[in-house]
C-alpha cells in the first residue's frame, strides 16, 4: 500500500520536474553552499584516502632506512624493490611469497567452495519448504550465527590436536589435524556455514515462487526445481556468499595463528603479522607496506566491483526472519 | 483449495500446493549435508566446550596419552566471575565495560557520520558525486586487519604518519615538534584527566570511526533515494525549514534502514578482534581489552583450555543478553507510520 503511495509520488515528481524545471528539492543549490560542501566532502576524502596513500607511498621508498622520515606521496627514487624483496621471502621465516599465497588460497577457496556448497541446499531446504523441525533447526543456525570464531576455539583446538597419526614403532608424530591446513579448514567451515546458510537463505527468500510453482505444475520434482530453477536465480547470491567467505577466509586469523605451527603451513595474513606483531624486530616498513599491498589489493578490488551486491545482501539477510 | 479460477487463492492454497510437493522427505534430504557438517564441528564442539569448561583443561592434558583433565564444576565461571583468576591484566568486569562503551561510542559516530555524510552527498546540483562516492567506499574494501595494521604503523611516534602530519600543521602555528611525539598506544595516563580512558582507545576510535561510516553511508544513500521528494515539496510549501525536513521526514525515513545497518554494527564492533589485536593488542596494560581478545589470549598465551571454554560460555551468554535487548529496542520503536 505503502508502495503504491511512493510510486505516485514519485511519477508526480517526475512529470512536475519537466514542467517547471527542477522546483522539485526546492532552492537551487547557491555558490556558497555549493563550495562549502565541496570544501567539507574534499576534506572527508582525503582523510578517507590518507591512510591508503600512506602506505603505496611507504611501498615504493627505495632508502635504505627503516623508517620514513618525512610526508610524501611518492618518495625520492621510488622502486618496486620492496615488492621484489617481499615475494622472494617476506620474513626471516624461510617461505617465499608464492606458498604464503597458496596456503592462503587453500584454505579461503576451499573453506568458501565447500561452505557455499553445502550452505545453498540448506538454504533451498530453509526457504522453500515447511517441515517438521524446520523452526528448531533454523533458530539453531540463528545461535551459531553471531558467534565468533574467538568463541569455540578452545574446544576446536582440543579436539582437533586427538585426531593424530603416529608411527607405530617409533610413536613419532606424522600427522596432526590441528597442525594442519585441513584441521583449520574446518575449524573455518564451522564459522563460515551458518553465515553462509543465513545470507543464502535471505536471498532465495526474495526470489518469487511463481516461476518454480509453474515448474511443479509441468511435473517437474524438487531436484530438478532446484538444479534448472532456482540454482541459476541464486548465481549471483553464490558469487557474493562465496567471495564474502573467500574473503574471511583469506584474512583469517585467529585459528590459523593458534592451529599451525610448521612455517610451510604459514598464510599471508600470519606473516604480516610476523612483520608487525611483537616479533617484528625491525623489518623495514617498505616491505612491510608491499606485503600489505600484495594482500589486500586482489581482494579489495573483487570486493569492489561486488560492493553494490554484498550491502544489499547483508542488510536483506538482516532484515528477513 | 482446489478452485483455481479466482487469483486471489493462487497464493492462499501455495502452503498446501508446496506440501504436496514435499511429500518423501524432501527438505530433509537437502538439509542432511549442512546438519552432519555443522554436528560435527559446531555443535559437538560447542557441547564439548561446555563440558570443558567445568575442567581444568590445560596443556598437560593435550596429549592423546595424557590423563583426562580433573573435574573442578564451577571454579572456572567463579573465579572469572569474581575476578579471581590469577592472570596478569586479567578481569572480567573492566572488560566487559569497556567493550559495552567501545561498541557504543563507536556506533553512535558511525551512524551520525553515515548520515550526515549521505544526506551531504545526496544535495541536488552537487557537483562531482560520482567521484565522492567512488572514493568513499574505500575504507570498506581493504580487509580490516590490513587496516588495522597500517594504522598502527601511522600511529608509531615517531616516524608515524599521524605525528608527522601533526607537526607539519603544527610548524605553521609555530608549535615545536617535540609537542607531538604523542605515544598513541602507549601512553598509560588517561589524555582527559577524569576519565578512564586511555589514548589508545581514542586511537582505535579514530581507526574506526575512518572505517565504519562508509558502510552507514552507503546504506542511507540507498534509503534516502527512495524518499519521494514530493514530502519536501509539500513541507516547503508548509513552510517546514531545512532543520526540520531533515528531523520530521529524512530522519523517520531512513529509519526502517539503519535500524538493521546499526544491529550488524553493533554486534561486529562488539565482536571487532582483528582491529584491536592488531591496532593496540589491547594495551597498554590491557586497557583496550574486549572479550574477544581475553579469551585469544587465555588459549593462546594461557594455555588454560578450561578457564578460555568457561569465558567462551560466558561470551555466549553475552551476546545472546545483547541481541535480545537490541531487539526488543528496536521493535519497541519500531512503529513509525509513514
Amino acid at each position: 500500500m505503502s508502495s503504491q503511495t511512493l510510486s505516485v509520488g514519485n511519477v508526480v515528481a517526475r512529470v512536475r520536474g519537466q514542467t517547471a524545471g527542477s522546483s522539485a528539492a526546492g532552492k537551487k543549490l547557491t555558490l556558497g553552499r555549493q563550495l562549502a560542501l565541496q570544501a567539507l566532502l574534499l576534506f572527508i576524502a582525503f582523510t578517507v584516502l590518507f591512510p591508503l596513500l600512506w602506505v603505496v607511498s611507504l611501498s615504493l621508498d627505495p632508502r635504505n632506512i627503516g623508517r620514513p622520515t618525512d610526508l610524501r606521496l611518492i618518495p625520492p627514487g621510488a622502486s618496486l624493490q620492496a615488492y621484489i624483496d617481499v615475494i622472494k621471502q617476506p620474513t626471516i621465516n624461510k617461505i617465499d611469497f608464492v606458498h604464503l599465497t597458496l596456503n592462503s588460497l587453500k584454505l579461503a577457496g576451499g573453506t568458501a567452495f565447500t561452505s557455499v556448497l553445502v550452505a545453498i541446499l540448506a538454504a533451498y531446504s530453509f526457504s522453500r519448504f515447511h517441515f517438521r523441525g524446520r523452526e528448531a533447526l533454523m533458530l539453531g543456525v540463528v545461535t551459531v550465527l553471531m558467534l565468533p570464531s574467538v568463541a569455540t576455539l578452545p574446544a576446536l583446538y582440543v579436539l582437533l590436536n586427538h585426531f593424530v597419526i603416529t608411527n607405530p614403532t617409533t610413536h613419532a608424530i606424522l600427522f596432526n589435524l590441528r597442525d594442519s591446513l585441513w584441521g583449520v579448514g574446518l575449524a573455518m567451515i564451522s564459522g563460515m556455514l551458518p553465515f553462509a546458510i543465513w545470507n543464502l537463505k535471505g536471498f532465495l527468500d526474495t526470489i518469487p515462487k511463481e516461476l518454480e510453482e509453474a515448474a511443479i505444475i509441468d511435473g517437474a520434482n524438487a531436484n530438478q526445481v532446484f538444479i534448472q530453477i532456482v540454482l541459476p536465480l541464486a548465481v549471483p547470491a553464490i558469487a557474493v556468499t562465496g567471495f564474502l567467505g573467500f574473503m574471511s577466509g583469506w584474512t583469517e586469523f585467529v585459528v590459523s595463528w593458534q592451529f599451525l605451527t610448521k612455517v610451510s603451513d604459514h598464510t599471508l595474513i600470519m606473516e604480516l603479522y610476523n612483520m608487525v606483531g611483537q616479533f617484528a624486530g625491525n623489518t623495514p616498513w617498505s616491505r612491510f607496506a608491499a606485503m600489505s599491498m600484495l594482500t589486500a589489493l586482489p581482494v579489495s578490488i573483487v570486493y569492489l566491483s561486488l560492493q553494490r551486491y554484498i550491502v544489499g545482501g547483508l542488510t536483506v539477510g538482516g532484515v528477513k526472519g | 483449495m482446489a478452485t483455481i479460477s479466482l487469483p486471489s487463492t493462487a497464493a492462499a492454497s501455495r502452503p498446501g500446493f508446496w506440501q504436496r510437493f514435499t511429500k518423501g522427505g524432501t527438505p530433509y534430504f537437502y538439509l542432511i549435508p549442512a546438519a552432519l557438517v555443522m554436528a560435527i564441528i559446531t555443535f559437538y564442539p560447542l557441547g564439548f566446550q561446555v563440558w570443558m569448561s567445568f575442567t581444568d583443561y590445560g596443556l598437560a592434558n593435550l596429549r592423546i596419552t595424557a590423563p583426562a583433565p580433573n573435574w573442578v564444576g564451577l571454579q572456572n565461571y567463579i573465579q572469572i566471575f569474581t575476578n579471581n583468576l590469577t592472570i596478569e591484566g586479567f578481569n572480567f568486569w573492566p572488560t566487559l565495560a569497556f567493550d559495552l562503551w567501545w561498541t557504543f561510542s563507536n556506533v553512535i559516530f558511525h551512524v551520525a557520520l553515515g548520515i550526515l555524510i549521505a544526506v551531504a552527498l545526496n544535495t541536488e546540483g552537487l557537483w562531482f558525486k560520482g567521484i565522492y562516492r567512488a572514493i568513499y567506499i574505500l575504507p570498506m574494501v581493504v580487509p580490516q586487519i590490513i587496516v588495522a595494521t597500517v594504522w598502527a604503523n601511522m600511529y608509531d611516534p615517531d616516524y608515524g604518519a599521524i605525528n608527522q602530519g601533526l607537526t607539519w600543521i603544527g610548524q605553521w602555528f609555530h608549535i615545536a615538534p617535540a609537542v607531538f611525539n604523542i605515544r598513541w598506544l602507549t601512553q598509560i595516563d588517561p589524555p582527559i584527566p577524569g576519565i578512564p580512558l586511555t589514548l589508545s582507545y581514542f586511537a582505535l576510535l579514530f581507526c574506526n570511526i575512518w572505517l565504519g561510516w562508509p558502510f552507514m553511508t552507503i546504506v542511507a544513500t540507498g534509503a534516502l533515494q527512495s524518499i519521494p521528494k514530493d514530502l519536501y515539496e509539500a513541507a516547503d510549501i508548509d513552510g517546514a525549514s531545512g532543520s526540520q525536513q531533515f528531523w520530521r521526514i529524512t530522519l523517520p525515513l531512513l529509519r526502517p534502514a539503519m535500524v538493521p545497518a546499526s544491529v550488524l554494527g553493533i554486534i561486529t564492533t562488539f565482536n571487532l578482534f582483528s582491529l584491536i589485536y592488531f591496532l593496540s593488542g589491547g594495551g597498554p596494560l590491557h586497557a583496550t581489552e574486549i572479550l574477544l581478545t581475553e579469551a585469544f589470549r587465555l588459549v593462546n598465551e594461557q594455555h588454560l583450555y578450561g578457564v578460555a571454554a568457561a569465558f567462551c560460555v560466558y561470551i555466549f551468554f553475552v551476546l545472546l543478553a545483547l541481541t535480545l535487548l537490541i531487539n526488543r529496542i528496536t521493535r519497541a520503536t519500531e512503529s513509525y507510520d509513514v
